[in-house]
């Protein structure tokens, strides 16, 4: 999986406030049976939503966008997308009619906006989203109580419209975090809702909890109510923490930068690298953060979208890992985290 | 007499395709080292049992294919049509889109009813096609979802619907390391089930092939394809067309029905072992003689000595003397790890097979107390070499063999369940406590009279 890598992007909209995002990516095992023998050529895709202004690094935990987007056989790309549209789903490197199979929903437009104005904007289309004007102000009963009654009809009819384009639905997969208002108050009533009206389908959470060092306040309240919604409704949860996310991209630059080593680091495999952009951006504070977690969705989801003599779909994941309802907390590491250009260097064992 | 194979599951579906495939190179090719009219009934004996004839000319070969996920369906599907010399029917699979998620409650309970029509619908195609039925071969592994548990739904249903045609399970033991972490409460279900509706279980045990790999094939890195290649050349070197004493003159018609007479004298004792000799990587072949007597020895201590492969074998271990008391002889037994058989079947192939002295086979010694040596013990030979090797000999065998490996997945299941871990992802499905008991003591019940034999 070295060379194909994106960007997960965290935003810093203009007015100083933290934004929490909150990305549900419905799969599907809608596979063309028969018909589709060849196998796409390999696309990166990039994502690319520049930054607004230069918060400081400091603000780690709060936004996080997640974008899987990787294909290479049809079987795959199908798991993440439906075909809509009459044209080639890919033509010359850009994608034609290809609709991603997610849901975006975050109570201030800003962000959302900036997806719809960027590279993806052909991707999502203005049904697969909910957005409103205000925001959370951080507080989980703001998130969960007032816009949750307030837009359940809405999520609900949303939800339902995107399982329809689904063959087969296997799971949801939540990515949202866990310190503001958003993300983990309205996150977690969506995920009530799944529960509620699709109780069949696994419900995987991709949470981000919030580092010692984060500067909202109310962040460990946020947190534990989150956590209890969680526990009860989730199947599966990788938590994900910032602070380790720091540390290791910390590595990786000390490692490229160091002289010693770093001439022969192989720069598109970095896990935090980011190959074949489509427009050159300068790498802003959290891509490099947000592509380690993406490389590691991407990863977990590997053997479902590839052939290969021993496939571990996800619902397998959460059978053999789940051993009693409640304990359902999975830790998750990657490695390597960079390959040596030149292969006469002994490599780390 | 046709047989239908049944392939289930990731696992199942992969094997068999290596095993169509073996069987296609071996008929195919040109090193039989017989006459010309041997080769040609041989040709259509195998023909007759494994493959029925399509307008192209391209073998089609008599199997259904099922998992509850399509990739590696697909995957099947095409490289067997990529080798141009036989293929599968396009009709003959069923796949979902969900996969099991290696829960032998969901396939056994969701998806089995659930797409019983369907599965025994395009069973039934083959039947029909068939002109006599010899039996269903079924392929799967114990330690996932499909294979293990809509595989035992499945042998349930074939054996209410066809009560009177042979069903023989062909089980791959999973790894003791093996990446499924419930992969012992899978195998404990399976086999219990497997046992009350299947004639036979034919084990192959993942780490015992491995080592095969290793250490006499010496392949570097191993990868799922060359484990599946060695079990293939084993399975084919058993259900390729052979004379029985019976019937020397002509091929056996009746492969499965003959198996099963041989070796399953008693409903109790239905877990089969098979050894094969020689094995060796493919250019080391034309480089190497072998002599009946040497590889007979070979076997016959493989057997007495439990041994799995040719190299490693431990010569200490002998048969008790027959004239020995009943206690000695019992805890010679247990010190020596003597592997006391029901029934041994040896299968011959190659040059000079005629001239092969089988009395040591014959000996009283190996067998328990309450089967004649002359009842317990068959022979299967052809002049036609199989696969490349001059000579070949392969051994299925209803022993002890398999006792210690059942021993380890039943006391490490029982060890999981004691804590009921895992245990409500089964009761999600509706297999509750009292099946996993109940299986339990099924396999304790086989496990002591393998013991005491």
């Amino acid at each position: 999986m070295g060379e194909e890598t994106f960007h997960v992007f965290l935003f810093h909209p203009p007015d100083g406030l933290l934004r929490i995002f909150l990305i549900e990516i419905v799969f599907c095992n809608c596979i063309l049976w028969g018909k589709h023998e060849a196998c796409c050529g390999r696309v990166h895709f990039k994502v690319f939503i520049t930054l607004n202004n230069k918060k400081s690094k400091r603000e780690l935990y709060s936004n996080i966008c997640c974008l899987i987007f990787y294909y290479s056989s049809k079987l795959g790309m199908l798991l993440f997308f439906r075909s809509a549209g009459d044209g080639p789903d890919i033509y010359k490197g850009k994608i034609c009619s290809l609709k991603a199979r997610a849901l975006l929903i975050d109570m201030e437009e800003g962000v959302v906006n900036e997806i719809l104005q960027g590279p993806l904007r052909d991707v999502f289309d203005s049904k697969q989203l909910i957005t409103d004007v205000s925001g959370s102000g951080n507080n989980w009963a703001v998130g969960y109580k007032v816009y949750g009654c307030q837009y359940r009809e809405n999520i609900v009819e949303k939800l339902r419209k995107t399982a329809e384009h689904c063959d087969c639905l296997q799971c949801f997969f939540i990515i949202h975090s866990m310190g503001g208002g958003t993300g983990s108050g309205l996150g977690t009533f969506v995920l009530n809702l799944l529960e509620d009206e699709f109780p069949e389908v696994y419900r995987f959470v991709t949470s981000v909890y919030p580092s010692g060092e984060d500067d909202v306040i109310t962040s460990p309240y946020n947190s534990v109510l989150a956590m209890k919604e969680l526990n009860e409704h989730a199947d599966c949860v990788l938590p994900i923490e910032n602070e380790s996310l720091f540390d290791i991209v910390n590595k990786i630059h000390h490692m490229v930068n160091s002289g010693k080593l770093g001439s022969t680091v192989k720069p598109n495999s970095l896990v935090t690298s980011s190959a074949g952009t489509t427009k050159k951006v300068q790498e802003k504070p959290f891509d490099a953060m947000n592509n380690i977690v993406a490389n590691l969705l991407l990863n977990l989801t590997s053997s479902a979208r590839f052939e290969g003599s021993l496939n571990m779909d996800l619902n397998e994941i959460s059978m053999n890992l789940v051993p009693f309802p409640r304990l359902h907390y999975l830790v998750s590491s990657l490695t390597p985290l960079y390959t040596l250009a030149d292969v006469n260097i002994p490599s780390r064992r | 007499m046709s047989i239908v194979a049944v392939q289930l599951g990731q696992c199942g579906n992969q094997i068999g395709q290596e095993v169509f495939n073996t069987i296609c190179g071996d008929v195919r090719g040109t090193h039989g080292l017989c006459s010309k009219k041997e080769n040609e009934a041989y040709h259509d004996a195998c023909t007759e049992r494994f493959f029925s004839e399509a307008e192209s000319g391209v073998p089609v070969a008599r199997a259904v294919l099922v998992d509850m996920e399509p990739k590696v369906i697909s995957q099947t599907l095409s490289i067997a049509a990529r080798s141009g010399h036989w293929k599968y029917n396009d009709q003959s699979h069923f796949c979902q889109k969900q996969g099991s998620g290696n829960n032998w409650a969901n396939g056994y309970s969701v998806h089995g009813p659930r797409n019983k029509e369907v599965i025994m619908n395009l069973v039934r195609k083959e039947v029909e096609k068939c002109d006599r039925l010899s039996g269903f071969f079924t392929i799967m592994s114990m330690a996932g979802g499909t294979g293990s548990g809509l595989g035992a739904f499945v042998t349930q249903c074939l054996r209410d619907a066809f009560p009177t045609s042979f069903i023989l399970n062909h089980v791959i033991w999973p790894y003791g390391t093996g990446e499924v972490i419930v992969q012992n409460y899978n195998s404990v279900l399976t086999l219990s089930h497997l046992y009350q509706s299947s004639d036979a279980l034919l084990v192959h045990e993942n780490d015992v092939i491995h080592k095969i790999c290793a250490q006499l094939m010496h392949i570097k890195q191993i990868s799922f394809r060359d484990v599946n290649q060695v079990i293939a050349h084993q399975l084919g070197s058993v259900f390729q067309p052979a004379h029985t004493a019976e019937a020397s003159l002509h091929y056996s018609r009746n492969p499965l029905g003959d198996l099963m007479e041989t070796l399953v004298p008693h409903p109790e004792f239905k877990m089969l072992g098979l050894r094969n000799i020689p094995q060796m990587p493919e250019n080391s072949l034309a480089y190497s003689t072998f002599s009946w007597h040497g590889l007979l020895k070979h076997l016959r201590q493989m057997l007495i000595a439990n041994a799995k492969m040719e190299e490693g074998i431990d010569w200490q271990v002998r048969p008790p003397c027959p004239g020995s008391s009943i206690s000695s002889s019992h805890s010679t037994n247990k010190l020596l790890h003597f592997n006391t058989s029901i029934a041994n079947l040896v299968i011959l192939r190659g040059k000079d097979t005629h001239s092969v002295d089988l009395g040591s086979f014959r000996d009283p010694s190996l067998y328990t107390s309450w089967l004649n040596p002359q009842d317990a013990f068959n022979e299967w030979k052809t002049p036609r070499a199989f696969n490349k090797y001059e000579k070949s000999a392969s051994l299925v065998s209803n022993s002890q063999f398999l006792l210690k490996p059942l021993d380890n997945v039943v006391g490490k299941a029982w060890n999981m369940f004691a804590s009921k871990a895992y245990v409500h992802q089964y009761t999600k499905f509706g297999i509750e406590e009292e099946d996993f008991l109940d299986s339990f003591t099924a396999l304790e019940q086989v496990i002591s009279s393998y013991t005491n034999l």
